[in-house]
C-alpha cells in the first residue's frame, strides 16, 4: 500500500493531445528518442498520447531500462481527467484545449500545426506565449523547447469573464443590470 | 428647329423606366443608410423590460464553449424565448445547448419550461468543398436560412463565429431594411482571433450589419475602431 502511494506520488505524466484533429507531425516529434530522453531527464515518468485522427501510432513502452512509460489512445469524450493528472501538457493550438489546460493551471507547451491553411491558431498561441502563460513551439522545435523550458518562468493565467459583454448588451437593450 | 425641340422634350417609355429604377435604387440606398445609422443607436427606453426573443447561433468546439460562457451570465428572463441554431453536420453543439438549458431549469433560473427550441441549418460550404459546388450549397443554405428566419423572426441575434451565422445575419439585415422585423445583431469575435478578424466578423464589420461587434484582444480594438473591446471571455 505504501509502495502504491509512493508510485502515485512519483508519477509525473506528460499528456499530449491533438483534439479531434490529425497532427501526425506532433505525435512523431514527441515519439522521437531525443524528446523522450529529455523528458525522462527532467523527471517525467509517463508519456500519454491522445492521437486523434492521426495515422502515425507511437510504440507503447513499459518503461523498463530507465525510460518513459509510453501509452496512447485516439479519442476520449472528455480529456479533463487526463489534464488534471498530468504534470506537463503538450497540446495542439486549439483554443478549447489551451484554455481548459490553463484553467487547470497546468504547465503547457502549445505546438502549432504548420500544415493547416490560414493558421490563425498560431496567433493565440504566440500571444499567450508572449504573456508567458505557456510555451509555443513547432514540431521541429519541440525538442529545443522541452530542453530549454523553465516552468518557473510561467505566469498563471487568470480566467476571463463574460460579464463585461452582458453589461454592454443590457445597457444597449435597456435591460436593468443586476 | 422643331425637330431639335421635340428631341429635348421627349420622354420615352424607356427613359421613364430608367428614371424609376434609379429613383428606386436611391430610395433603397437611403433606407439602408438610415438602417445602418439606427443600428448604432441603443434601444429606446420606452420599450424596456419586455423580454426579447433571441436567436443563438452555435459553432463547433471552441465557439460553443465561448457562447455557453456568455449565456451563463445573461439574464435568462430578458432573453427569451431562445432559439438555438447549429450547422447540420455539427452533432455536439445542440446537445451542449440542451444540457445548458436543462441545468438552468433545475436551478430555477428560468420561468418558462421547455420554451427553448433547437434547430439545424444546412451549411453554405463544408471545409475543402469545391467552390463550384459551393455556389449551389450556399443558395440552399440561404433558402433554408430564410425559411428559419421567417419562422423565428428574432429580436436579438447572438453569434460568435462560424460561417453559419452569415446567411442568418444577412437575412436579418434585409428584414430590417424591409421593415419586417428589427433584430439587434450582436457578434462576439472568438478568443482565438488576436490580430486579425475572422471572415464572418470582417463581413459584418465592413458592411455594418452588426449592431455591436465585440473583440477580446486589444490589438483588434486598435485596428477596428468601431469594435468594442471586452477582454477575454474564457
Amino acid at each position: 500500500m505504501a509502495e502504491a502511494d509512493e508510485d502515485l506520488k512519483s508519477r509525473r505524466t506528460v499528456f499530449v493531445t491533438v483534439g479531434t484533429t490529425c497532427f501526425d507531425s506532433l505525435v512523431r516529434a514527441v515519439d522521437t528518442q531525443e524528446v523522450k530522453e529529455e523528458l525522462f531527464k527532467k523527471g517525467y515518468t509517463h508519456l500519454l498520447i491522445q492521437m486523434g485522427r492521426g495515422s502515425y501510432i507511437p510504440a507503447k513502452s513499459t518503461g523498463e531500462n530507465g525510460s518513459l512509460e509510453v501509452d496512447c489512445f485516439t479519442f476520449s469524450s472528455s480529456i479533463t481527467d487526463y489534464l488534471r493528472s498530468a504534470s506537463l501538457v503538450i497540446s495542439h493550438a486549439g483554443s478549447g484545449s489551451i484554455f481548459e489546460t490553463l484553467r487547470l493551471q497546468k504547465p503547457l507547451i502549445v505546438v502549432v500545426n504548420e500544415d493547416l491553411m490560414d493558421n490563425h491558431q498560431s496567433e493565440l498561441a504566440e500571444e499567450l506565449a508572449e504573456r508567458k502563460h505557456l510555451f509555443c513551439a513547432r514540431p521541429q522545435t519541440l525538442y529545443q523547447t522541452v530542453a530549454d523550458m523553465d516552468l518557473g518562468s510561467l505566469i498563471p493565467y487568470q480566467p476571463g469573464d463574460a460579464a463585461p459583454v452582458a453589461k454592454l448588451l443590457n445597457s444597449f437593450l435597456g435591460f436593468p443590470d443586476d | 428647329m422643331e425637330n431639335s425641340n421635340n428631341h429635348c422634350l421627349s420622354i420615352t417609355p424607356s427613359s421613364l423606366v430608367l428614371l424609376s429604377i434609379i429613383g428606386f435604387i436611391t430610395l433603397i440606398l437611403i433606407r439602408v443608410l438610415y438602417i445602418i445609422h439606427r443600428s448604432s443607436q441603443p434601444r429606446s427606453a420606452s420599450s424596456q423590460q419586455k423580454p426579447l426573443s433571441t436567436l443563438i447561433v452555435l459553432g463547433s468546439g471552441g465557439h460553443t464553449a465561448e457562447m455557453i460562457n456568455l449565456l451563463n451570465v445573461l439574464q435568462k428572463n430578458s432573453f427569451t424565448p431562445r432559439y438555438y441554431i447549429a450547422a447540420a453536420t455539427d452533432n455536439m453543439s445542440l446537445q451542449k445547448a440542451q444540457v445548458l438549458e436543462s441545468s438552468w431549469l433545475s436551478e430555477g433560473g428560468v420561468e418558462e419550461v421547455g420554451s427553448a427550441k433547437f434547430m439545424q441549418i444546412y451549411r453554405s460550404r463544408e471545409v475543402g468543398q469545391s467552390y463550384i459546388t459551393s455556389v449551389g450549397t450556399t443558395l440552399i443554405a440561404l433558402a433554408h436560412a430564410l425559411w428559419l428566419m421567417i419562422k423565428i423572426r428574432p429580436h436579438v441575434i447572438l453569434c460568435n463565429g462560424p460561417g453559419t451565422c452569415i446567411p442568418l445575419c444577412a437575412i436579418a439585415f434585409i428584414f430590417k431594411i424591409l421593415g419586417i422585423r428589427w433584430s439587434y445583431i450582436f457578434y462576439v469575435e472568438s478568443i482565438a482571433r488576436v490580430r486579425r478578424l475572422s471572415l464572418s466578423a470582417l463581413l459584418l464589420y465592413k458592411l455594418r450589419m452588426a449592431d455591436q461587434l465585440f473583440v477580446q484582444w486589444p490589438q483588434l480594438k486598435s485596428k477596428y475602431h468601431r469594435a468594442h473591446y471586452v477582454g477575454r471571455l474564457m
